[in-house]
């Protein structure tokens, strides 16, 4: 796919926020000494007076922007997915979610694809720690166009919501006219022999893989899941009726993640064989992010090759 | 202080800490020890200086209030209660099924509390949260919050008391309650935090340094806290833990318990004799 336009999430993040920040003046961004990296220093630079930098300190960022919410407004905290679930899961928790404020995490650098930095920044893990706290909104969006309707989605709703961003620039794959909405998958490819539900920057290698699997006589349904939290169980369930097994793939854990709330809703409703495709039990390690990707087996060919085995 | 106003308060104290004994008695167990060394300058904050209506509880230019030591939560849901915001019997409830009244504050069911809070060391900063919210949007209400000397143990109580000060949050004032014990000991034993005054200075605060049972200390030291633009305030406060029922003063015993029926009777007792001593003033 020669001059595909490829943007990284996070960049659609910064130039969102920027884009809000044109049309609302109630809210504000913090970030914990990123803004370089989260891409929160575009909103930064355009509205200097409405960012605070909270330091090197994500525990009392997330806490701050509770509090700042629990004043009636709205508010921005950003670091990277490591620090923003891992380490200060338990503020998002308690100081956030517990009182049900709408505080948005803008979570970056999530998954293997932060590549260089190796393992302490390779978060695998936020997607299941965020999923397990009682009234969190997941978001996973898998382009720039997606990406930037969540956060207008996120700022829109009444409640706790986390976004995940990737550092990697992935390819756009949806046209303007794309419409998002909380809690609804999206069905890209139709077909009856197997469905591929793929969430994040896993959305574009689904659709390869379609292609390919398309060429060998495989007709794959593609489902593109941005939504993780409050899963859309209508067309997972769907899927298991029409096409009886499903591959999930997901830049993170295969514990915890959209393999396992898919699993969840099989389980419950209509089981099926599902194969999760996602980061293994093990920890990242240093490399350029599309070698690493490729060595953990998040690409086409190896969505390709575990249709096959099916 | 004029002597009716001194009065009034140290009565609303003395009913504040028996709601405090009734609601942990009835729940059979609960934080009495450090709910009792707060009751003196929640009652100040509740009966005396916070912009509040305990009617219109949500209204939005009020004064904040943010229990950032979230166990004491008997001394908040029974301020909260002599205030008018919810009848005293509730307190009764406290911490059964079905209660309002959870065992630490919490801000969707409870009115007139601003901010839930119970894991240590997160209120301060939601309070500094809220004082950031207003400074940035010019609303003038003020931003009060308790953390306790044990609490400040937590390294986030310390992010928090260097980001007020960064950000010259002089909306913001921290009472710090050095009752002096923690569930496992003093807490010069445990992990010793103390000097709390010198630390919040290092940080940029204003200290001042009061007696936490003394009406007159508590209000002058809000009068100086408002003197200062550009900087957060903590007003340090030595207190005695289990203040005013005597078997349960400076007792670890009684940071974490509930009294049984007999002790319940003398706690009450004595919180009884001393509400009429006080009206005999």
């Amino acid at each position: 796919m020669a001059d595909v336009k490829k943007i990284a999430t996070r960049d659609s993040y910064g130039n969102a926020l920027v884009e809000l920040g044109n049309q609302y003046d109630d809210f504000v961004v913090l970030d914990a000494d990123l803004a370089a990296a989260t891409k929160t220093g575009m909103f930064k630079k355009a509205f200097p007076e409405r960012f605070y930098d909270c330091g090197i300190a994500e525990q009392n960022m997330i806490s701050i922007a509770a509090g700042f919410a629990a004043t009636g407004k709205k508010v921005f905290a950003s670091s990277f997915a490591m620090f923003a679930a891992g380490r200060a899961f338990e503020q998002v928790r308690n100081s956030v979610a517990y009182p049900k404020l709408p505080v948005i995490i803008g979570a970056t650098h999530a998954g293997i694809s932060v590549g260089e930095d190796g393992a302490t920044h390779q978060c695998c893990e936020d997607i299941a720690l965020m999923r397990a706290i009682p009234g969190m909104t997941v978001l996973n969006p898998a382009d720039d166009t997606e990406a930037k309707l969540a956060v207008k989605a996120a700022y829109e709703h009444d409640g706790p919501v986390y976004i995940r961003f990737g550092r990697l620039a992935v390819p756009v794959i949806f046209d303007e006219d794309y419409k998002f909405e909380i809690g609804k998958g999206v069905t890209l490819k139709d077909g009856d022999d197997v469905t591929i539900i793929a969430t994040g920057l896993m959305v574009g290698e689904a659709l390869e893989a379609y292609e390919i699997l398309k060429e060998k006589g495989v007709n794959a349904r593609i489902i593109n899941m941005p939504t993780i939290k409050p899963i859309d169980r209508d067309i997972i369930i769907k899927a298991a009726k029409e096409t009886g097994k499903i591959v999930t793939v997901e830049e993170h854990s295969v514990i915890g993640g959209l393999g396992s709330a898919v699993c969840d809703v099989v389980c419950d409703e209509y089981p099926v064989p599902v194969v999760k495709i996602g980061v293994n039990d093990e920890f990242g390690y240093s490399g350029p992010a599309v070698e690493l990707l490729k060595k953990f087996g998040l690409s086409a060919d190896n969505i390709v090759d575990k249709v096959l085995t099916l | 202080m004029d002597k009716v106003k001194l009065k009034e308060l140290k009565l609303n104290a003395c009913k504040v800490r028996m709601g405090i004994i009734e609601g942990v008695y009835a729940a059979k167990s609960g934080h009495p020890g450090g709910s009792l060394s707060i009751a003196d300058v929640l009652t100040y904050l509740y009966f005396n200086k916070m912009n509040i209506d305990p009617k219109n509880p949500e209204k939005a230019d009020r004064d904040r209030f943010v229990l950032s030591k979230g166990h004491a939560a008997p001394a908040l849901y029974s301020v909260l209660a002599n205030r008018g915001y919810f009848d005293t019997e509730l307190l009764k409830t406290l911490r059964h099924i079905g209660s309002i009244l959870q065992g630490h504050p919490d801000k969707k069911h409870i009115p007139g509390v601003d901010m839930s809070s119970g894991s240590l060391g997160q209120g301060i900063s939601a309070a500094t949260g809220m004082a950031l919210s207003a400074k940035h949007f010019g609303d003038n209400f003020k931003v009060y919050t308790i953390v306790g000397d044990g609490e400040s143990e937590e390294g986030q109580v310390w992010e928090a008391a260097m980001f007020a000060s960064a950000k010259k949050l002089n909306n913001l004032t921290a009472f710090i309650d050095v009752n002096g014990l923690q569930i496992d000991g003093t807490v010069e034993e445990v992990n010793n935090p103390l000097p709390l005054d010198e630390k919040f200075a290092a940080f940029g605060w204003n200290v001042i340094v009061i007696d936490g049972h003394d009406f007159e200390q508590i209000e002058n030291a809000l009068i100086e806290s408002e003197k200062v633009t550009d900087k957060p305030t903590a007003i340090v406060m030595k207190t005695t833990k289990g203040k005013d029922v005597s078997f349960m003063e400076n007792n670890v015993g009684w940071h974490g318990a509930a009294p049984n029926g007999e002790q319940y009777e003398i706690a009450m007792a004595e919180l009884k004799k001393l509400y009429a001593e006080i009206e005999a003033e």
